[in-house]
């Protein structure tokens, strides 16, 4: 028999962190308690519970950590309600590595990088940042600009704080829709706060966030002269093979699955509007 | 080039039969469909099948995986097994045009080692049309209907069967049949001519593909055509179920009680769920969906395919559209 990527491989989560009151971020290794497949950063997985679904997520930990995968999820559907009721030691079927993921070796090699995330949008990003972060002699210098509805739906924020905050090499900044108590830092959405913070316009731009703010956002760089080209983004669609042959996730003649799901925006900007 | 007399097509049929399953068009109650030959089965006449052949590569429904769960563990049970050898004869040209788009899709890497192991082990016989009819055309993207491809190209006369091998399979299953004869090379030309003057007067067969394909995409999805043409349409998926290119699928799993089955079956993208995320759908619209479906064969396919369409001309959902929308209406209303 030859191989078949639509048959699974068995993943057990070994630990669960509560991210936010939305999102867990699961550790999976395989059943030899080792990763169940090498990545790059911005590709993804299937992840499936049997009789509940099988559904695409993020890689958000870098091929750069050698022991195991993480995956930060958001409840917000059937298969991710039962995700986030899972317990440590639970068993998941995984299968990937899929799609193209970031240019990390080649186009964004020795770029000045700027990442704009907004909620759960961090996740893809993640990989990158730490991928970038522990390789920081191939690349420039990065600036990240990260905002969420609220202070509590920061994904990621302990290792923001303790991790990227104090790497020389990173710029945070950090925004919040709405006034809250305890927070000093910023407040107000994403695409403004990009233009307040006029990034330097040399820099390749990652980004990522639910598609209101991806389109303001892009709006807004392309008026402080970022050019389509030097813009990235990733997406997600609803997908079941994951391989390019079920047919969901076409947009115009490409397949979000096997051709993204990251995509420079003047590719995106050939295709039918439909993501 | 072999023949063998008409007098002696059900011993044929039974040397065929006597190695592998042999499937065959036989009459129903609605139309041909393709049925396993038993002694006595009676070759259906008509000029097509009801449904595609697409079914013996890429069935309705199969099982993917299967898997134990017990507790917090997971077992994954690999539930495949090879296909066993089997013949379809009398398939038409258009639908054996059909597997070579299905090719492209699930042969391509990485392979879908279910539909593989199916055209591995499946040989396909064609038979050039005797009385193709008004709802044809194939010759729009062309395809030669005297000239049926597969791995065995047959042509019947008024009294002999004529074959002709056109891959090594089709040449090591004609080479297992003693009881063929050796034809003439030429021995089929007069009845590929008959064919050929019925096929130049087909209501559809000046049918133009010049306005289609990858070089047009945003012009003819930013066509203004689309409502009306899709204003009618009422989602229910016929013209996908009946289509022999027609490939998108779904995967789900079904608890059986005593673990649980992954199993893909034909989808659409004519469904408002097919592209249905928890967080929202990016085809909201019966006419974003319309759109999708007729823009994929005339447009995206070709765009990664050199040109080739997603269309062969069978015609099957000019006949089962319960509004009379079809393909040829779409092209002829996007063309003008």
């Amino acid at each position: 028999m030859r191989p078949e990527t639509l048959i699974p491989k068995i993943g057990v989560v070994t630990d669960i962190r509560v991210d936010t009151p939305d999102v867990k971020t699961f550790r999976v290794v395989g059943l030899d308690g080792k990763k169940v497949f090498e990545h790059i950063p911005g590709q993804c997985a299937m992840l499936s519970v049997p009789g509940v679904g099988e559904g695409m997520f993020s890689i958000t930990s870098s091929p750069t950590n050698e022991a195991f995968m993480e995956f930060s999820i958001k409840k917000c559907g059937c298969l991710t309600s039962w995700l986030h009721m899972m317990d440590v030691g639970q068993q998941i079927t995984i299968r990937g590595p899929y799609g193209n993921g970031f240019p990390v070796e080649s186009a964004l090699k020795g770029k000045d990088l700027l990442f704009i995330a907004g909620g759960i949008g961090l996740a893809p990003l993640r990989s990158v940042i730490n991928y970038v972060r522990d390789k920081k002699e191939n690349y420039g210098s990065v600036h990240i600009i990260y905002g969420s509805r609220s202070a509590d739906d920061l994904v990621d924020y302990q290792e923001i704080l303790n991790e990227w905050q104090t790497d020389e090499n990173v710029k945070v900044d950090l925004t919040i829709d709405r006034p809250q108590e305890g927070w000093d830092g910023h407040v107000g959405f994403i695409p403004s706060f990009v233009e307040e913070l006029k990034p330097d316009l040399s820099r390749t731009v990652l980004i990522c966030g639910p598609p209101i703010m991806i389109k303001f956002t892009l709006d807004g760089l392309k008026k402080m002269g970022f050019q389509e080209s030097q813009v990235y983004t990733t997406m997600e669609l609803r997908m079941k093979c994951a391989i390019g042959k079920c047919g969901r996730c076409n947009i115009g003649n490409k397949y979000v699955c096997k051709d993204g799901p990251v995509f420079r925006f003047d590719e995106l900007s050939t295709l039918p509007n439909e993501y | 080039m072999k023949k063998i007399s008409l007098t002696k097509l059900d011993e044929f049929f039974a040397a065929v039969a006597a190695s592998q399953n042999l499937y065959l068009p036989v009459d129903g109650a609605k139309g041909a469909e393709y049925s396993l030959w038993t002694e006595g089965t009676v070759m259906s006449k008509a000029y097509n099948t009801l449904r595609s052949a697409k079914d013996f590569f890429f069935p309705q429904v199969e099982t993917l995986a299967a898997f134990k769960v017990n507790g917090k563990n997971i077992e994954v049970e690999d539930v495949r097994k090879e296909t066993e050898d089997f013949v379809v004869f009398g398939v038409r040209a258009c639908d054996a045009k059909s597997f070579e788009i299905l090719d492209s899709v699930y042969l391509a890497d990485p392979v879908d080692s279910y539909y593989a192991s199916r055209r591995e082990h499946g040989v396909i016989m064609t038979l050039s049309c005797k009385k193709p009819t008004e709802t044809c055309f194939c010759k729009a993207f062309g395809i030669d209907a005297a000239n049926p491809g597969g791995d065995v190209s047959c042509w019947m006369t008024d009294s002999e069967l004529l074959l002709q091998a056109t891959t090594e399979k089709g040449e090591a299953l004609l080479a297992s049949l003693s009881i063929l004869e050796e034809a003439d090379d030429n021995a089929a030309d007069s009845e590929k001519e008959k064919l050929q003057t019925i096929l130049d007067k087909l209501p559809l067969g000046n049918l133009s593909t010049e306005s289609f394909g990858g070089d047009k995409l945003m012009a003819l999805f930013n066509s203004d055509k689309w409502e009306a043409l899709s204003e009618s349409c009422l989602a229910c998926g016929t013209c996908t179920f009946v289509c022999p290119t027609c490939q998108c699928y779904d995967i789900r799993d079904y608890d059986t009680g005593h673990g649980v089955q992954r199993f893909r079956c034909w989808d659409s993208c004519m469904y408002s769920d097919f592209t249905l995320c928890a967080h929202g759908n990016t085809r909201n619209t019966q006419m974003q969906r319309f759109r999708q479906r007729f823009m994929h064969k005339l447009v995206y396919y070709p765009a990664n395919n050199n040109g080739v369409f997603g269309c062969v001309g069978c015609g099957r959902c000019l006949r089962s559209c319960p509004i009379s929308m079809n393909i040829v209406k779409v092209m002829k209303a996007l063309e003008g």
